[in-house]
């Protein structure tokens, strides 16, 4: 099978977002990048099936500039077999990136199924699942937890919000949007990532893929931080006491009960 | 302009989310709605008091249950044809699965999970939070296409309705040629409290309370005040409790108007998923732990002797 992972890479979940000066986008000096944790999934749903498919390849995409190689090494080193770059700015919005990464896969392709993430934990759009599927004319299956393999078609467990679970049968190919629940990634060891630096990554430029400004639809501006809390009201005395203060509390000063 | 409505609906019975999307600011703009599914006839009336002109109904059995195929498709030839210039849903997890589907289709500029949103005056402006919350930004709209907006529940008030206004209503066809995807079964939550992401009061507990049994502590205390039981990644990576509860960067992020952490330190990550909370209580034992800087109502001490009296007093408060 011919096994394609989008990936996104975005500041580590323990971030300090500061602001650059003209509120425009993030202060990037800082930040540790990784693969978006729902991204991590799909590379390993891609691992497993080709663990029950051996003569399958796994070819591992992300959208974004320079640093993003990072972040394809890492999927290499957990053991995908190719990686490339879709050389675009790291503000592209998911009509952008989705755009290059539908172009890249018909360049490379043709795909048997397409793994990506639900969300991206930096904009969380959750949005480029189903822009790629309808660009590759494919069906899209999103926020997946589960996946029976079957001859040319999968059975997905979608996770439609409050413990409900719909259960989705789509025929190959198909794109599938991951959600927590649907494996355990594994780790790169440290071997596996020292080889990978070694490894080619492949770059497609947005000239390539015919991709120009155009294609972008929307420009994130004016970032503003939460405002600072009010400090907070401490609520003293014998457990007892500080449980009916908190009761009162949500119940004349909220009214939340 | 021309702004349409996407109303979420079961058997007719109009969604809550959809509802508050007519608390947003629509200047004089006439406003439509599109019903897609079966037995939505009975829409009309709530729309109409909403301030719906029109209501264009999407009836078809084969759009009982939504898949995002089949309602991509119904709605993106329904949009196509009506060419609106702003349509608007409900960031749920129906319209989370579905605007991006139909903006890709329709060649339209994508703004999801909007926490504001203006119509005044034939200007949109909407603004959405970013890095889960830990900043907002404000999505500008570089080209003249048609926006697709979802706004997340819980953001907006939905207004009271106007018994004096009603909703025309005109029937559309569409075609549903070639499914590709066939919804299978849909297994209901074995979830007894409100989901997280819905309940207007989330008790959450940590890793400190040790076991999958004690978090009893933390449900007993929920039930006392109908409040949805959340956890931390610590406490579901823990296998105290299932993923379905964590709040977070990596679970879900939640804005109930009552945020009470039992427990929790307040990891960057967890905070990230309940900042927006109207209100927010932390008990901890440790007074330095960062959820007390998010904190409006503190209590420093041990949840394993506060909780169980916290139950005991909202259960007298109730009188039972």
């Amino acid at each position: 099978m011919n096994i394609f992972v989008c990936i996104k890479q975005v500041p580590d979940t323990t971030t300090r977002i500061k602001l650059r000066d003209d509120r425009n986008g993030i202060d990037e000096s800082d930040i540790q990048w990784i693969i978006s944790p729902h991204d991590e999934l799909a590379i390993e749903e891609a691992l497993r099936l080709r663990e029950q498919q051996r003569d399958s390849t796994i070819t591992v995409l992300s959208a974004g500039p320079e640093r993003v190689t990072d972040s394809l090494r890492m999927a290499l080193a957990m053991g995908a077999d190719s990686a490339v770059q879709v050389d675009l700015p790291g503000d592209g919005d998911s009509t952008m990136n989705a755009s290059a990464l539908a172009a890249a896969i018909r360049r490379l392709g043709p795909a048997d199924i397409v793994f990506t993430g639900k969300e991206a934990i930096d904009d969380g759009a959750a949005a480029v699942g189903q822009a790629l599927a309808v660009f590759l004319d494919m069906p899209c299956v999103t926020v997946v937890n589960g996946i029976d393999y079957g001859d040319g078609a999968i059975t997905c467990r979608r996770d439609v919000g409050g413990g409900s679970i719909e259960v989705i049968e789509s025929p190959l190919p198909v794109v599938v949007a991951a959600q927590v629940g649907l494996n355990e990634p594994r780790y790169a060891t440290a071997l596996n990532i020292i080889k990978a630096k070694k490894k080619p990554i492949d770059t497609l430029t947005a000239e390539d893929l015919g991709v120009t400004e155009a294609n972008r639809k929307t420009r994130l501006k004016n970032f503003e931080l939460p405002p600072p809390k009010q400090p907070c009201r401490i609520i003293e005395g014998a457990p007892a006491d500080q449980a009916k203060e908190l009761v009162r509390v949500l119940a004349e000063e909220i009214q939340a009960i | 302009m021309k702004v349409l409505i996407i109303a979420e609906h079961k058997n007719g019975q109009l969604s809550e989310a959809t509802r508050e999307l007519f608390g947003l600011s629509f200047g004089q703009e006439e406003v439509h709605a599109v019903a897609a599914g079966e037995g939505g006839e009975p829409l009309a009336g709530p729309l109409g008091e909403l301030g719906v002109a029109k209501l264009h109904l999407i009836n078809s059995p084969a759009l009982a249950s939504y898949t995002g195929e089949s309602f991509g498709q119904a709605l993106g030839q329904f949009i196509q044809q009506f060419a609106p210039d702003v349509v608007l849903a409900a960031h749920t997890p129906q319209g989370r699965d579905l605007a991006p589907r139909l903006a890709a289709a329709l060649d339209a500029a994508l703004a999801t999970d909007c926490i504001q949103v203006s119509l005044d005056g034939g200007q949109v402006t909407a603004r959405r939070p970013v890095y889960a919350g830990k900043a907002t930004a404000e999505v500008e709209f570089t080209g003249d296409s048609l926006k697709v907006i979802t706004v997340r529940p819980r953001t907006v008030k939905a207004p009271e309705p106007d018994a004096s206004r009603s909703a025309e209503v005109a029937e559309v066809v569409v075609e549903l040629p070639g499914q590709k995807t066939a919804l299978k079964e849909i297994i209901a939550s074995d979830n007894v409290r409100p989901d997280v992401t819905e309940a207007a009061i989330v008790v959450t507990g940590g890793r400190s309370l040790g076991s999958a049994e004690n978090f009893s502590i933390i449900e007993n205390f929920a039930d006392s005040i109908g409040a949805a039981v959340g956890s931390s990644r610590a406490a579901v990576d823990a296998g105290y409790r299932p993923y379905r509860d964590q709040v977070g960067q990596t679970g879900k992020v939640v804005s109930p108007q009552v945020y009470i952490a039992c427990g929790v330190s307040g990891a960057i990550q967890h905070l990230a998923g309940m900042r927006t909370s109207k209100h927010i209580v932390a008990i901890n034992t440790d007074p330095d732990a960062p959820i007390f800087q998010l904190a409006d109502y503190g209590i420093v001490g041990d949840l394993f002797e506060v909780v169980p009296q916290l139950t005991e007093a909202a259960k007298n408060r109730n009188g039972s």
